[in-house]
Parts: C-alpha cells; sequence; structure tokens
C-alpha cells in the first residue's frame, strides 16, 4: 500500500478558490511573520497590533495608508498591463523615478506658470519621463530579442544614480544647506490635497487609471491583443497579431504609469526632487499587481491594503524600533504563497491509497 | 612604466577578486538552468548567503562555518522556489522576485545589530609557494584568497561535469526534453530539484564571499544587484561554465577598475562610476544575445516551464 498525491486538472478554474486563495496567502504570511517574531523575542500579537493600528486605526494613519496607495496603484497598473501579455517589467521603480525627474525638471524650469498649465505639463512630462525610459527595455526586447527583465531591472539602479546626481550635484538647492534636494517648486505646481490631510489628486490619477485601463483590456481592440498574445502566443502569431508593436506599445503605457506615480510623489508629496523619493514601490507595485490577478480594480483595493503594510512597518521602526524591512518580508511571504496557491485553482488535488 | 604595468597588474587581480562571487553565482545559475528552472532570485540567495554567513562567523569566530551556514542557507532558500517553481508549478519569474524581494527583506531585518561590527575572521590571501613568486602570473593569479582557488578549480570541474559525464548529459536533457529524459528512466522532479540547490548553494558562496572576503563585514544591501549580474552572465556564457569565467572576470575589471578611478580622485561624479557595471550588463546582453540568436543557441529548451507528465487514458 503506497499513499500517492495525484494533481488532476479541473476543467474550469475554481472562482470560490481564486478568491480564497489571495485571502489564505495573507493569513499564512502574518503567521510565517509571527513566528519570525517570536524567533527574535517579540511579541507578534503586540506587533501585529501595533502596525494595524498604526496603518488604520487613527485619522493620520488612514490617510497616510492612502497617501502610500496612491503610487502603489498607478506603478501596480502599469506592471500588470506589461504581465497581461507575459511581458516581465520589473522597472516600475526607475520609470517612477524618471517620471519624477522629468516632472521635477518641468516644475523647476517654469517657476512663474500657473498651476493650470504646470500640473497638466508635469502630468505629461512624468508620464513620458517614463514611457521613453520603459522603451529603452521594450525596444531592445522588441528589435533584437533581448531580455526585458534584467535590462528593466538594471536600469532601476542606472534610474537611481542618475536622480541622485542631480539633487547631490547641477540641481541641488543652494540654500538648502547641504540637503540632498532641489529647490522647492513654487506653489502652482503642488497638487491640490483634501483638506489638512496628505491625500492628494494623485488618488484621482490612480482611480482614472485603472478605469482607462479596465476599459482597454475589456472592451478595445489593443486590449484584446494584450490578452490573447498574454493567453496564447502562437494564437496570436497565427491571428497576424503584431508583437513588436504591441511590446513598444505596452511597455510605453506601463512605464508611463509608473513615471506618472513619481510625478504624483514629487508634486503631491514632496514639492521638489529628492534622494530616496521611492522606498521600493516600484517593486511592491509587483506584488499588488499579481497579488490582484492583474486586474485593474482589484489592483485599486489591494494597494490600499499593502500601502498599510508599509504604514505599519514604518510605525514599528518608530515605536518599537524593529526594523522597517519587516514588511518586505511579509510582501514576499505573501507572494509565496499566493504563488503555491495557485496550484489548487487550476487542479484538485486527491490523495489516495494504491496497491 | 613600472609604476603602469604594477597598476595594470593590480586591476586584473582585483578583477578575479571582484568577479569571484559572481562566478559562483553564475556557475549556480547556469546548474539550475540547464535543469530547465529559470531562478530570478539569486540576489535574494546572495544576500541571505552574505548575512548567515557573517552572522555565523561573528557568532563563532570561525569564517570556515560562516560559509558552510551560508552554502546551506542558499540552498534552503533555493529550495523555496523549488518547492513553487517544480512541484506547485508556480510562475516561475515571479517566483523567482518573491525570493529576491523576500531575502532582501529578511536579511535586512536579521543583520540590523551587524551593521558596522567588524569581522572576528576573513578569508586572507594565501600565498602558494613557489607560484605565487613568479614575476606577474605570480600576483594575478596565485597570491589570492582560498575561496578564489576554489572557483579556479570549481569552474572546470563543473564544465567537465556537464558535458563529459553522464550525469552532465541527464542534466542537459531534463532541461533540454524532459519528456524524453523521463521515458530514459531519469527522474525530472529528482534532478531539478538537486540543481536547484545546488545553485542556491552556490549563490550563498557567492554572496558569502562578498561578506568574508571582499569587503568583509555587513552592510544593508550589500550584494548591490551582482545577483541579477550573474543571471546576465548567464546568457552571456551561453550556460557555459568556461565561458562564464570569462564574463565573471570581465564585470569584476569593471568593478576594480571603477573603484580605482574612484581612488584616484578623479573630476567624474561618483554617480557616474556607480553606473557603469549596470549599463555595462545591459551592453553585454545585447551583444550577447546577438550572438546567440545569430549561432542559434539558445536557452535550454524547457527553461522555465513547468513538467507535466502526460496522463495516459
Amino acid at each position: 500500500m503506497k499513499l500517492t498525491l495525484r494533481l488532476e486538472r479541473r476543467l474550469t478554474p475554481s472562482r470560490a478558490l481564486g478568491f480564497l486563495i489571495p485571502v489564505f496567502s495573507i493569513v499564512l504570511a502574518l503567521c510565517f511573520g509571527a513566528v519570525l517574531l517570536a524567533a527574535v523575542g517579540k511579541n507578534p500579537g503586540v506587533v501585529y497590533q501595533k502596525m494595524f493600528s498604526g496603518a488604520f486605526g487613527s485619522k493620520f494613519g488612514l490617510t497616510e495608508t492612502v497617501v502610500k496607495a496612491i503610487p502603489l496603484m498607478l506603478s501596480g497598473l502599469g506592471v500588470a498591463v506589461a504581465f497581461r501579455m507575459l511581458l516581465w517589467n520589473i522597472g516600475a521603480e526607475g520609470q517612477l523615478q524618471i517620471g519624477a525627474f522629468a516632472a521635477a525638471g518641468v516644475a523647476l524650469a517654469f517657476p512663474q506658470a500657473p498651476a493650470a498649465v504646470i500640473i497638466p505639463a508635469m502630468m505629461l512630462a512624468g508620464f513620458l519621463g517614463g514611457a521613453l525610459w520603459a522603451s529603452i527595455p521594450a525596444t531592445l526586447k522588441a528589435k533584437l530579442q533581448v531580455n526585458e527583465i534584467i535590462t528593466s531591472l538594471m536600469l532601476n539602479y542606472v534610474a537611481i544614480y542618475w536622480v541622485e546626481y542631480l539633487v547631490y550635484g547641477p540641481w541641488k538647492n543652494p540654500k538648502g544647506y547641504g540637503f540632498p534636494g532641489t529647490a522647492p517648486f513654487s506653489p502652482a505646481a503642488e497638487l491640490p490635497r483634501l483638506g489638512a490631510s496628505r491625500v492628494h489628486l494623485g488618488l484621482l490619477f490612480g482611480l482614472v487609471a485603472a478605469l482607462c485601463l479596465y476599459f482597454i483590456l475589456r472592451r478595445t481592440k489593443w486590449g484584446y491583443e494584450i490578452r490573447v498574445i498574454g493567453e496564447n502566443p502562437t494564437a496570436a502569431r497565427y491571428a497576424g497579431i503584431s508583437l513588436t508593436r504591441n511590446i513598444l506599445t505596452v511597455m510605453a503605457l506601463s512605464g508611463g504609469l509608473a513615471g506618472l506615480a513619481g510625478m504624483s510623489e514629487v508634486s503631491g508629496i514632496i514639492h521638489a526632487l529628492q534622494r530616496g523619493i521611492s522606498p521600493g514601490y516600484g517593486y511592491t507595485a509587483i506584488i499588488v499587481a499579481w497579488l490582484a490577478k492583474l486586474n485593474p480594480w482589484a489592483i485599486v483595493v489591494v494597494s490600499f491594503l499593502f500601502a498599510g503594510l508599509l504604514v505599519g512597518g514604518d510605525q514599528l521602526q518608530i515605536s518599537m524600533g524593529l526594523p522597517a524591512a519587516m514588511s518586505n518580508i511579509l510582501q514576499g511571504a505573501v507572494l509565496f504563497f499566493i504563488l503555491g496557491g495557485e496550484i489548487l485553482v487550476r487542479h484538485r488535488i486527491s490523495l489516495t491509497w494504491e496497491k | 612604466m613600472q609604476d603602469t604595468l604594477f597598476l595594470i597588474l593590480l586591476i586584473l587581480a582585483g578583477a578575479i577578486r571582484a568577479g569571484t562571487p559572481l562566478l559562483f553565482a553564475t556557475l549556480g545559475e547556469i546548474f539550475a538552468e540547464r535543469a530547465g528552472v529559470l531562478n530570478l532570485g539569486v540576489e535574494g540567495m546572495m544576500i541571505m548567503g552574505a548575512l548567515s554567513g557573517f552572522m555565523v562567523t561573528v557568532r563563532t569566530g570561525n569564517a570556515w562555518t560562516g560559509l558552510l551556514a551560508a552554502i546551506l542557507v542558499g540552498g534552503a532558500i533555493g529550495l523555496i522556489h523549488a518547492v513553487l517553481a517544480i512541484t506547485l508549478r508556480a510562475n516561475q519569474v515571479v517566483s523567482g522576485l518573491a525570493l529576491t524581494i523576500f531575502g532582501t527583506g529578511l536579511s535586512s531585518f536579521l543583520g540590523q545589530k551587524l551593521v558596522g561590527v567588524p569581522a572576528p575572521d576573513t578569508f586572507g590571501v594565501v600565498r602558494i609557494p613557489v607560484l605565487g613568486d613568479l614575476p606577474v602570473l605570480g600576483p594575478l593569479v596565485f597570491q589570492h584568497d582560498i575561496l578564489v582557488y576554489l572557483s579556479f578549480l570549481l569552474a572546470p570541474l563543473a564544465w567537465f561535469l556537464m558535458f563529459k559525464t553522464r550525469p552532465g548529459l541527464h542534466l542537459r536533457a531534463v532541461g533540454e526534453s524532459p519528456a524524453t529524459a523521463d521515458a530514459m528512466g531519469v527522474s525530472v522532479v529528482g534532478l531539478r530539484y538537486l540543481y536547484v540547490f545546488l545553485g542556491g548553494m552556490l549563490a550563498g558562496l557567492g554572496g558569502a564571499y562578498i561578506s568574508l572576503a571582499l569587503t568583509p563585514g555587513w552592510a544593508d544591501g550589500m550584494t548591490a544587484g551582482r545577483g541579477w549580474i550573474a543571471i546576465a552572465l548567464v546568457i552571456f556564457a551561453t550556460w557555459s561554465p568556461a565561458r562564464a569565467m570569462v564574463g565573471a572576470y570581465l564585470f569584476g575589471g569593471v568593478e576594480a577598475a571603477q573603484f580605482r578611478i574612484q581612488g584616484t580622485g578623479t573630476q567624474v561624479p561618483s554617480f557616474f562610476l556607480n553606473m557603469t557595471p549596470y549599463i555595462f550588463t545591459i551592453i553585454v546582453l545585447v551583444i550577447a544575445t546577438q550572438e546567440t540568436v545569430r549561432r542559434r543557441i539558445g536557452a535550454p529548451a524547457a527553461l522555465g516551464l513547468p513538467y507535466e507528465r502526460e496522463e495516459r487514458g
């Protein structure tokens, strides 16, 4: 007698599990984190309670969570549209930085311009900056078949050093007491905020972007092509769908959204270009997109959840002296459990005794 | 003239040292990819290797125990990917990314108290008798730490194993045509697990080389993208351990030269020097891709694809 584990393909993927697995993944990741915290001598209950109340328990925490959800949402949507056609853009972090750089350049070049002109100009610059940065790996992939995973990732480092060069060098604020950052933008170049909170108009960008992406993917020929390429590349080729054109356009859209995230950070929050404008939003966005199964509306929801995780992690650092990296560990663990659980959506597991 | 020669020699010897962690990690990834498993988590495995190697060395005072710990931790992290990618047939790109995010976070979390702690023991230079006294060749090849010598042996050994032995044939069969390998009676799942584990161990070893020999100590994110460069080097090396050596030292050279130039008080801002390895990676990748496309040597045919045995009716 031998106990054997068999995997049988389901005829249709289980919808219920498709929803339950992300939820269970988060629970399991929190359990894993609890074990880790206990191992380093911290009470997991206290830590999680602090994280939760830090992120959602006060008006300040709640608005900070919304603030951090904005860049996650925008770059998560960007990552998702590329992943939809199996285009592995992991350069959202760099595209965000270049978008911030381009938007800041516009703001600093035209300090006299009124808000009605400068804000749209910065949005355009941020989007184009991110799109152009993403078009480097896209062009290399489309024309020369160079692996986009590595090139898009390498450009993250280049973009970060570029911004650092500017804020320590030619763009440094002469009146900044040596602080690595540009001079503050003119008030016209600041995105309007909601009341006294730091929540800014970028939230609307994110929601509109989700709506647009949903519309593109569901209702347009372009979106149809993206989905066909992603689900069946061979069929796409026989149907005469141009892979080259779609790689270039989808990457531009993907990078553009991340660039817009960078623009909304400098225009909505920092009001200058600085070093360290992103604590890795571009990487977290990848997890957000995957957890949301690349669905635009789900990305909006998951962005708030992960933003809460980031805010909670910051709270831990402030109040308990625990490294904020705790939220990175939880992010990675959530992704592990989701990836592991996905097989259950498509397969049925049966344990049988065999002679 | 003497001085210039000496400087060139110094940079070349530095290239070998700086290239060594890349070589270990690249060899590891070649094994995994040859078996058909794409593991983009090299950066995560390396940084966990760097951390655990240093952490255990601080505890025990012995760099060898640290090295052993790094190898085991690297392998263990690799096994997470193996379970996800092989058994659970998860998306290998995303799983590898998860490994990197997880490893970076975990190392930063566990290493918080190790920042600035001096290394109680490191791998120092072991001058090989007689050979070490040779002009030029001596300082270039025979005046290094023991791990560099290990890497000198490991690369040819890996090449021999892969292309001249029966286990090597099985390894390549599993990555090129798992169904055929399966029909031959080779355990596709077993070998894939084995080589992903081996890949993780080598990445951990590469990480430990950084924290115990190259720049002893622990700093957050100290692998600085070397895991990703290693993945690019696998393509540059066209999945061959021999060419991996060339690629690793080429990148080591860039790093060593960058370090030297920074030391001369040049006018070039350090930010641009810091960018060079990453830009260089992209350029090399473009060139290498053209060559593989032209010569039609591509990745192992089953790379990134989970193996599912055809069900018998």
